[in-house]
């Protein structure tokens, strides 16, 4: 006797369970935020929903913020999970206007890795410490049993100093202000998605993987008047604009034709079905600047090797506010939305 | 050279060769053309004239539930390894989706390519891999290529769930339903790279209805639309081909060949439109042995539906616009679909979410 | 229905096809359309090339649209 089974034709099970939807970036992870952690341990830096928290020490103001790194697999082209576990807390100190300066870390390690890989994760983390300017001042170390974790999960947490008058916050932004991106966007995520399901591109995607603090000092040295930075790294470009369109409470409108993307990421998204605008980046700022600076903060971060592509590519604007509209090479109009689950290679 | 760029200007002078003023319905029958149509804003070019309606083209919205809930079955058994185009990891079920059945633990995972799935068979032997076979007649022949290959290389562990539809059949039901007014349709561009331009010949003849074979860029919608307008203007209908560059009169026969080899039409369940005369494909009675419905015995599970308020069955008929469907964007959004036209990101619904409101948003 | 995407042909080792997708390659089976050689475009979808493409048709398109277009406006 086969079984019947009754559909349940409403509205879907609110997720009982952890997906890793909800660590994609998107609306799951906004959802997961607010209704359990915000929930249970909110204050009023945690509100503000900010890259780094920023705390007053005396007359010092301090970022302060953590990241945990869990990419599969752990050595991909362009990095590894070492170099990815301090670029990625550099750059959220950075893009708060803070000098990165101390970073701690802790590993939970599976049983059975072998220790050579594991000494080379810590020579490319080292490395790119060196190279970012900050120290691993402090660290910890577990191990699991085999199968408890995927090979290493590794959280850094950080702290740098931010210069007393700066002040980075969406509220600043206004209708008028500039959008830079730093470079051609999505080339992290397609380069996990193809590393990890065994996509061959050749020669292979890789990622964007860098620190950005000296570029984004240098910007902020020109004295241009900037009013927030984001990377824009799980969700994509697409998702760290609605944020700060949300938490400005203002419109972004993009123009499709300055959207810098690699035609190598191009042709391997089209393939899949993806879109680069919804894909991970970790070596990428987003830029927003008053009009009347933006011409200079985009020179100044073209003189960098990581920067050279980089371009203005739309405005904050006081219509469709919190929404991110991008006119295309039509001249139409697409509503971005937020990213909802994960990016999903697509055949039909 | 491949990829027609279309700039502003063409954009405005192809627009004004469309000068027919009547109220003209079109249907873009394939999924992929509703999302190209919705990403270029399509819409906004068009006189006010013009109507665009999505049809049923959406492999994964036309899917019967008794399909899906018999792969969350599959899913859930202990040998078996799920592979699958992503397009299926997020349909809901009575059980929730492949996606959450993998947040349980159920072995599932994605593959490009029918080919990797037997690949993955080949080197665990002591697994089943089941893959989700479905799509129109562009996928079909990969995964008869895929059975080949399985079955020239003795491959035993590897089945399919058989969930192949053909256009045809659903284009002959859609005519023969009164309720839906269409003048011109907006053919499958990459189905017909498979099947030609031939077995559309019956729309012009027998239903007077204006037909164009249409590619995906912008520019190629925008010419077969002029196509269309045109053809209803003068009253002459027939299959016009636009996608010349990719589309041949004959199709593949190379591709129809070893679709005939493998599968044979049945008359099949289609979500929201119920059973079309040998509108699906099943595997040939010699090559039952790759059929994991009968492998597994699930031949007889039965389904009932609860009432939800779901409208896809009118949607994919395009006799409703998502917009009029009282669940949409409240009860029913991607993260939480209903049905399936949200859940596919091709589906008339999930594209009218995702894209839309660049009409309404104010310059 | 299809996502489907056009590719030059580098290489050809039957029946492994290496496309070009604009900076980098892919392998793909070209059990559907034998008879491609390099230089040739095709169509890849699901791991296959499926349809030649014809970059005469593709430059006639293009001419077309910004030629023959061009007309109707000062019509």
């Amino acid at each position: 006797m086969q079984p019947v089974i009754i559909m349940r034709g409403v509205k879907l099970l609110a997720d009982e369970r952890i997906l890793l939807s909800h660590g994609a970036g998107g609306l799951k992870t906004q959802r997961l935020i607010r209704e359990v952690f915000q929930k249970n341990l909110g204050n009023a830096y945690l509100q503000q929903e900010l890259d780094s928290a920023l705390i007053k020490f005396s007359s010092h103001k301090i970022a302060f913020t953590t990241d945990s790194y869990v990419v599969s697999p752990i050595f991909f082209p362009g990095g590894d999970i070492g170099k990815l576990s301090v670029c990625g807390t550099v750059n959220d100190l950075a893009v708060m206007g803070a000098k990165p300066l101390y970073l701690t870390l802790g590993l939970i390690i599976e049983e059975g890795l072998p220790v050579e890989e594991l000494d080379k994760l810590m020579f490319s983390l080292g490395n790119t410490a060196r190279e970012a300017g900050v120290q691993i001042v402090a660290g910890d170390t577990k191990v699991v049993e085999h199968g408890a974790c995927d090979k290493i999960f590794i959280n850094t947490s950080g702290i740098g100093i931010v210069p007393p008058n700066l002040d980075l916050r969406p509220q600043k932004m206004v209708p008028g202000d500039k959008i830079i991106v730093s470079g051609p966007v999505g080339n992290h995520g397609i380069a996990i998605l193809a590393a990890r399901e065994s996509l061959d591109f050749s020669p292979p995607l890789a990622s964007d993987c860098t620190y950005l603090n000296y570029l984004i000092d240098g910007v902020l040295n020109t004295g241009a008047s900037i009013k927030c930075m984001r990377d824009p790294t799980r969700g994509g470009l697409a998702t760290t604009l609605n944020e700060l369109a949300q938490q400005a409470n203002l419109g972004i409108k993009l123009h499709e034709e300055a959207l810098p993307v690699q035609p190598q990421v191009k042709g391997a998204c089209s393939m899949l079905g993806l879109d680069p605008l919804y894909l991970a980046n970790e070596g990428k700022v987003i830029i927003v600047v008053a009009n009347k600076d933006a011409r200079q903060v985009l020179e100044e971060i073209r003189k960098y090797d990581i920067g050279k592509n980089a371009s203005i590519i739309g405005e904050v604007t006081d219509a469709h506010c919190s929404k991110v509209v991008m006119e295309t090479e039509l001249g139409t109009l697409r509503v971005l939305r937020m990213l909802e689950g994960d990016p999903l290679p697509r055949i039909c | 050279m491949l990829k027609l760029k279309l700039n502003k200007i063409t954009v405005k002078k192809l627009l004004k060769g469309i000068n027919n003023e009547s109220h003209i319905r079109i249907m873009e029958v394939c999924g992929t053309h509703t999302m190209a149509i919705a990403k270029a804003g399509i819409k906004q070019l068009l006189p006010a004239n013009i109507e665009l309606i999505s049809g049923p083209g959406c492999p994964v919205c036309v899917t019967a539930q008794e399909d899906i809930e018999r792969i969350l079955i599959l899913a859930k058994k202990r040998e078996v390894i799920i592979t699958t185009f992503g397009d299926m990891l997020r349909v809901p079920g009575s059980t929730g989706s492949l996606q959450e059945m993998q947040a349980q633990g159920a072995d599932v995972r994605i593959v490009y390519s029918p080919l990797d799935a037997v690949n993955l068979a080949r080197n665990n032997p002591e697994k089943e891999i089941v893959f989700l076979a479905v799509g129109f007649e562009t996928t079909t022949p990969t995964v008869a290529f895929a059975l080949e290959d399985a079955h020239k290389t003795g491959v035993d562990n590897f089945s399919i769930v058989c969930m192949h539809k053909l256009v045809i059949p659903a284009l002959k039901a859609l005519l023969s339903d009164q309720e839906t007014e269409i003048h011109g349709f907006l053919l499958p561009g990459h189905v017909s790279t498979i099947i030609g331009t031939i077995p559309y010949e019956f729309i012009p003849r027998e239903y007077q209805r204006a037909c164009v074979v249409s590619g995906f860029e912008p520019g190629d919608i925008l010419e077969s639309i002029l196509f269309i307008s045109r053809q209803l203007e003068n009253a002459d209908y027939k299959v016009e081909n636009q996608y010349k560059r990719g589309v041949k009169t004959e199709g593949n026969k190379i591709a129809l060949e070893i679709m005939d080899k493998y599968f044979t039409p049945f008359n099949s369940l289609w979500r929201g439109m119920g059973e079309i005369k040998d509108s699906g494909l099943r595997l040939r009675p010699e090559y039952v042995q790759y059929d994991a419905i009968f492998k597994f015995g699930l031949q007889d599970t039965l389904v009932q539906l609860a009432p939800s308020g779901c409208i896809c069955g009118n949607i994919l008929k395009g006799i409703l616009k998502p917009e009029e469907c009282a669940l949409f964007s409240k009860m029913c959004t991607p993260a939480f679909p209903v049905g399936p036209c949200m859940v596919s990101s091709e589906g008339a619904c999930a594209a009218s979410y995702y894209y839309a409101g660049g009409e309404v948003i104010g310059r | 229905m299809c996502v489907a995407v056009p590719a030059k042909v580098l290489k050809v080792e039957e029946p492994w096809a290496e496309v070009d997708l604009e900076g980098t390659t892919f392998k793909i089976n070209m059990m559907l359309t034998p008879e491609v050689k390099v230089g040739d475009y095709v169509l890849i979808h699901a791991g296959f090339s499926i349809q030649h493409l014809s970059p005469d048709e593709a430059k006639d398109t293009l001419q077309l649209w910004e030629e023959y277009y061009a007309q109707i406006e000062t019509k």
